[in-house]
């Protein structure tokens, strides 16, 4: 599910004005898990299935990762057959492809970081300036909609764009220049898949900086207005940090996905003539494992990519708690 | 006295700023028009590279020729199944996940929060998935797709924020009138709740509308196929399909073909877009500002 993950979770402003059921006032009679039991237990009934669900679908799979550890082979038992040390993991540390797809993945994370994150804070900057309120709302809704649609839908639309006989290269035909198979060719595929990825992206990543504009305090601006200052100041000084928080926790989060770079897009995307600027992490370990069955060997590498995923967002938002004061939790 | 909203600065500020938004605009909108044109047009002005706003040679014909197609129906079909299903469990899941992380007094809701926001940082990752789903006898069964993603962790914190804002009093006071916790939820809160509920079965509709990755996946026979995965074997058909040796003419009609799935794929949503829109907005903001 690549839809709606990055956006959530609180920015944080809400997370300060949030009441604690602290121990300090209004203690609630402290219980034994009998006595809860006893006067809940329809409430935990309820929580019981979706604790089956967590169990099975979320955390069986994190446990089925001792693979990684041992052989596995297909048929025979889900955990593996023996115990085999770090064999998988220093298998791919030592294939050069594995490195090559890491770099790929390194590379297309901090050009997605560096084009995509910002770009939905400008946009949201512009469309706050906008007076009309039905302009205003025709543009947030054209914005929105690239974020609905199906991963198969935004390739095809890709594809087509860049078809031979698409608009941009009727574009460059008309400019008398040879019409350019884009996605044949390895160069352009960095470029394809950020403003893709921008496209898609950037409308639905001005929601929360629109929702956080609209709580920063008029009175701020009118005494930057008193002191004199022009709009840009007013901008620098008042609006930027007031949204300060919601980047944050933005960045965090999109640190948090870094490694895990669109893999859906890639994988309907990239062909074998592209492998060596389009292939990621997660598209290797998809072919490796499922296409050719190297199932150990896969799942070490995924589970190299989880750890490095968890790590990164820990450390963000570890070092955004000790810089900024914002954190996730 | 002059205003700074005056200053000449700013009026060609506004002027720039509205150009730049009109140029955003035109870019978003702009592969939908051209893929309708595509659509409507005949196949040998598209391969000759005229088809760009409006269509060339105009014709219904493609589309009649995808509608002709039963599995293409077959699919459409999938889609309309997988994603009602899918939804109704993930709604019931997560409305009882939710109300019970809601109730602030609940002894262990530290931990039950804990054990559904890990799962967002730290995933099994998709081999072990795999392993799972198959050797639970999934493959080419619904349950593939509806089953592993029947929690999404951020609605499940919408709904849970929104749950706490409710006010406590008349759930006492059905307490106190002997109401049963499955009667408190059914008849006090989720009347109340109808807002949330709709933008939560909105985020789940689209999301299992638009995947296609666990079908294409656990799915090995194409008449369980979702429409999506139909759309990408013509999509991925056509970008390799000199190496399997269809000839020119396929790969002409494919153009065509794939031009009209995927505004017959697309369509159901952007139908619905225009009037559900802000209820995603609102989802998007209660999950944002309550955490």
């Amino acid at each position: 599910m690549s839809t709606t993950e990055a956006i959530g979770v609180s920015p944080g402003t809400g997370e300060q004005g949030r009441v604690r059921p602290g121990p300090s006032r209004a203690r609630p009679p402290r219980r034994t898990w009998r006595q809860a039991l006893r006067r809940d237990w329809q409430l935990y009934s309820l929580a019981v299935l979706p604790l089956l669900f967590f169990l099975v679908f979320r955390y069986l799979p994190m446990i089925g990762n001792v693979i990684a550890f041992r052989k596995f082979e297909p048929g025979g038992s889900v955990l593996g057959e023996e115990w085999v040390g770090l064999r998988y993991v220093k298998m791919f540390l030592n294939d050069p492809s594995f490195w090559q797809v890491f770099s790929n993945t390194v590379i297309i994370g901090l050009l997605t970081l560096l084009f995509c994150f910002p770009t939905p804070i400008v946009l949201a900057l512009l469309i706050n300036e906008l007076r009309g309120r039905r302009v205003r709302r025709f543009v947030q809704s054209v914005s929105y909609l690239p974020h609905f649609l199906s991963m198969v839908v935004v390739a095809g639309l890709v594809m087509e764009m860049l078809s031979v006989d698409g608009p941009v290269n009727q574009l460059l035909r008309a400019m008398g220049n040879d019409p350019v198979a884009f996605l044949q060719e390895a160069e352009w595929f960095r470029t394809i898949y950020v403003s893709s990825e921008m496209w898609q992206t950037v409308g639905w990543g001005t929601i929360i900086y629109l929702a956080a504009l609209t709580t920063i305090d008029d009175q701020l601006y009118e005494a930057a207005r008193i002191d004199g200052a022009s709009r840009w100041r007013q901008v620098w000084h008042v609006t930027l940090p007031g949204i300060r928080p919601a980047a944050v926790t933005l960045l965090i989060l999109n640190i948090g996905t870094f490694m895990a770079v669109g893999f859906e897009k890639v994988l309907l995307l990239y062909n074998p003539l592209t492998y060596p600027t389009a292939d990621v992490i997660s598209t290797y370990l998809y072919r490796m494992g499922i296409v050719s069955n190297s199932f150990s060997y896969a799942a070490a590498i995924g589970l190299f990519e989880a750890v490095i995923g968890l790590a990164l967002v820990l450390s963000a938002n570890l070092i955004s708690r000790r810089t900024v004061g914002t954190s996730l939790w | 006295m002059v205003t700074v909203d005056s200053t000449r600065g700013y009026r060609v500020f506004r002027v720039v700023n509205a150009v730049v938004l009109a140029v955003v605009v035109a870019v978003t909108l702009y592969p939908f028009v051209n893929i309708v044109a595509r659509s409507l047009s005949d196949e040998f002005a598209i391969r000759a590279g005229k088809v760009n706003l409006v269509p060339v040679g105009f014709t219904f014909r493609t589309y009649e020729y995808v509608a002709s197609d039963p599995t293409f129906w077959t699919n459409y079909r999938n889609t309309v199944v997988y994603t009602v299903v899918a939804t109704a469990i993930a709604m019931f899941m997560t409305t009882c996940y939710a109300y019970v992380l809601s109730k602030r007094h609940l002894k262990g809701r530290t931990f039950l929060i804990g054990i559904a926001v890990f799962t967002m940082f730290f995933s099994g990752g998709l081999i072990p998935n795999y392993i799972l789903i198959s050797s639970l006898g999934f493959r080419n069964s619904i349950w593939a797709i509806v089953l592993p993603n029947a929690i999404s962790v951020f609605n499940l914190l919408v709904m849970k924020a929104f749950f706490e804002g409710l006010p406590a009093e008349l759930e006492e006071a059905a307490a106190i009138d002997g109401m049963s916790t499955y009667g408190i939820l059914l008849r006090i809160v989720l009347p109340l709740s109808k807002a949330v509920l709709a933008t939560m079965v909105l985020f789940y509709a689209v999301s299992f509308w638009n995947s296609w990755f666990a079908a294409f996946l656990y799915m090995s026979q194409s008449d369980l196929f979702p429409v999506t995965v139909y759309l990408r074997n013509l999509v991925a058909g056509a970008t390799t399909g000199t190496s399997v040796g269809a000839d020119a003419t396929d790969m002409t009609v494919a153009t065509n073909i794939k031009a009209v799935t995927m505004v017959l794929t697309v369509i159901p949503i952007l139908v619905v877009y225009p009037f559900v829109q802000r209820y995603f907005v609102k989802g998007v903001m209660l999950g944002a500002v309550k955490g």
